[in-house]
């Protein structure tokens, strides 16, 4: 039996990995009902642009923080493919989350004016030019619905595995450190279609 | 490969039935569906009836048609640059840089109200002065105002149902007088407001005319206290005569008298309006009363105007909501709207290819 460090993802990624899920959905929909709205753009632009930097704050620390504790090993009940599409997922999350604001605080030096951010003056990042701006203006929405679209895979991902495999993927992640339940020695005996131990691939729906 | 980390194994498991299955796979798929649903739903994308800012910017597109690069409203314009003078008195009523005594460069354009980039110019078309001024510790303050005492319509839908029923029928080159005085008919603010703008014929020409920006902003001072606060810009040139000869001879003679004027600097008093509590705020189509308290902050000088061009006033924005510290908008629904659909239509002609203007200032220098 692996011991309980091993089989769940260290407390600093659970930590950063739901603070940034929060974030990172709420400033998804608070920029569809921006862009849907006459009267409240102003207003929840103004929380866009600071949400974003904080997010793109906070993923530079979990990229680091990568670094400093490996995620879990991958569990059996996902098969090499499976594997690979879920590590090319999150790969494409931390990416579109390091890249999205960028874009974003570019486009805005593009456009010229001020980068006032909540309280704090950000120094532009990119030339002031129109041309640019509608360029830049396009990737963030392209980023956008595909940072969109990868988490909504990613969402349906670990759900299949909690409530249709029940393989306890989710508990990798849970906030709450997991006590071992007599469940985990049923495993061997569960009816699994692929018990064979698959020894590639390491973390999975970080 | 890392044969030291064999795969996890899986915390609890037990066997999976064919009905848990299913039933498990359905609430994925619900879930997942809900998901993509509730962002489109958030997006607008589910209810085609709201106006949203890129439909607004669409019904400029439908009456106007789309001209690749130019702004969906105030199409035709020519840029400007210059400065303002500040004389300190403003910040009685507003701790905002800009009304410390000092000088700030400004950039401005001038235009004509409409999506056509080459419409005739007629005097009774609304004349645009969109302003930027360039304050200290990159601050800004940006705004767009027009030439008519007060503005047609007190919400946005009712100025895009106006937009939509002004729209000129192919067949006839005119506008369908049946759906305007349909549209009339149900709104008599606009109806009032038309007869203010009557009592107000506009000036000769783009330079001596007073430009107001007719939505109230709150203005705070060092005290803490707010004024609602309207303001214009009154011209030092005198009227002119009141047909000009030239409407015959040029589609563009307010532009071209405006670029030949500008040979000498141009000058406006910035005169700040000062609302009592009884004054609305939220309703642009309502004046305020003429003895209200105005203060002459001080002057605008515009010593150049250039055809529109990469860098100049073309590529900004005159988004009213860039307002340094010490103004603040108030409870009229019409600016965060403006804000919002001047992004749409800026986004939109950044990434169009871009045309020459109608306004060839040089040319018409040269002439
Ligand atoms: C992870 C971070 C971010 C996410 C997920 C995100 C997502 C989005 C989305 C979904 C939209 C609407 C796109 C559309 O429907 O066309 C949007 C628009 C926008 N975003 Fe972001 N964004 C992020 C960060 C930022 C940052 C850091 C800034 C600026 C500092 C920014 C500035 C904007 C602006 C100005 C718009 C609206 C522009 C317009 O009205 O055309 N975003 N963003
Ligand atoms: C809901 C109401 C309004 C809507 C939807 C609207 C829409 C627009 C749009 C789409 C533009 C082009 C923006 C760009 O591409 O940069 C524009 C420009 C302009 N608008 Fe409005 N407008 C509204 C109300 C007003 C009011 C109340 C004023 C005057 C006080 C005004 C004055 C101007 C001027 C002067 C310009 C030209 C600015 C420039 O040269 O860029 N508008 N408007």
């Amino acid at each position: 039996m692996r011991s309980r460090a091993t089989i769940q993802y260290a407390l600093p990624s659970r930590i950063l990995h739901w603070l940034m899920a929060a974030m990172v959905v709420v400033q998804l929909f608070i920029a569809a009902v921006m862009m849907a709205s006459l009267a409240y753009y102003p207003l929840l632009l103004a929380i866009h642009k600071p949400l974003g930097i904080v997010i793109l704050i906070f993923i530079v620390f979990r990229i680091g923080n990568l670094f400093l504790h490996r995620p879990p090993p991958a569990m059996s009940t996902m098969g090499p493919w499976e594997r690979r599409f879920a590590k090319g997922s999150e790969i494409l999350l931390y990416a579109l989350l390091l890249i999205q604001p960028l874009i974003g605080w570019a486009m805005l030096s593009a456009a010229g004016g001020p980068l006032t951010i909540g309280p704090v003056q950000l120094p532009p990042i990119a030339p002031e030019q129109v041309g640019l701006f509608g360029l830049l203006r396009i990737f963030h929405s392209v980023a956008a619905y595909l940072l969109f679209l990868t988490f909504t895979a990613h969402l349906c991902a670990v759900l299949f595995h909690t409530v249709v495999l029940r393989d306890g993927l989710l508990s990798r992640m849970a906030p709450w450190t997991r006590r071992l339940t007599s469940g985990e020695s049923d495993f061997t005996s569960s009816a699994d279609s692929n018990p064979q131990p698959v020894t590639e691939g390491r973390g999975v729906s970080d | 490969m890392n044969e030291d980390t064999p795969p996890a194994t899986p915390p609890s498991r037990k066997p999976v039935s064919r009905r848990r299955a299913l039933i498990g796979l359905s609430a994925v798929g619900g879930i997942g569906a809900a998901t993509i649903g509730g962002f489109g739903f958030a997006r607008g994308a589910l209810t085609p009836e709201k106006l949203t800012p890129a439909r607004f910017a669409d019904r400029f597109e439908h009456v106007f048609g789309r001209h690749e690069g130019f702004r969906r409203n105030h199409a035709k314009g020519l840029s400007a640059t210059g400065y303002f003078t500040s004389n300190g008195a403003g910040a009685e009523v507003s701790t905002a840089s800009v009304f410390r005594a000092g000088t700030y460069p400004v950039t401005g354009r001038f235009s004509l109200s409409g999506g056509l980039p080459c419409a005739p110019d007629t005097a009774s078309v609304v004349r645009g002065l969109g302003l930027q001024f360039d304050l200290p510790h990159d601050e800004q303050w940006r705004t767009a105002m027009v030439n008519i005492p007060v503005f047609l319509d007190s919400t946005p839908q009712n100025f895009v149902d106006r937009l939509v029923a002004s729209k000129t029928d192919p067949e006839t080159g005119e506008p369908d007088q049946k759906k305007i005085r349909a549209y009339l008919d149900d709104h008599p603010e606009t109806v009032a407001a038309m007869k203010i703008v009557r009592q107000h014929p506009p000036a000769s020409g783009f330079e001596n005319t007073t430009y107001r920006g007719l939505n109230a902003f709150g203005f705070t001072n060092e005290d803490g206290q707010t004024t609602p606060v309207r303001w214009m810009l009154v011209p030092e040139e005198p009227d002119g005569p009141e047909k000009p000869p030239q409407e015959q001879t040029s589609e563009d003679y307010l532009f071209e008298n405006l670029v030949r004027a500008s040979s000498a600097p141009l000058q406006w008093r910035l005169i700040l309006t000062l609302g009592q509590p009884e004054d609305p705020t939220n309703d642009a189509t309502k004046p305020w009363p003429d003895e209200r308290r105005t203060i002459d902050v001080g002057t605008v000088t515009i010593n150049s105007v250039q055809t529109e061009a990469p860098g100049n006033a073309r590529d900004i924005n005159f988004d009213p909501l860039v307002l340094p510290d010490g103004i603040t908008p108030l409870d009229d629904p019409l600016p965060a709207a403006r804000s919002s659909v001047y992004a749409r239509s800026f986004a939109r002609r950044s990434r169009e290819t871009h045309h020459p203007s109608k306004i060839d200032a040089e040319a018409v220098r040269r002439a």
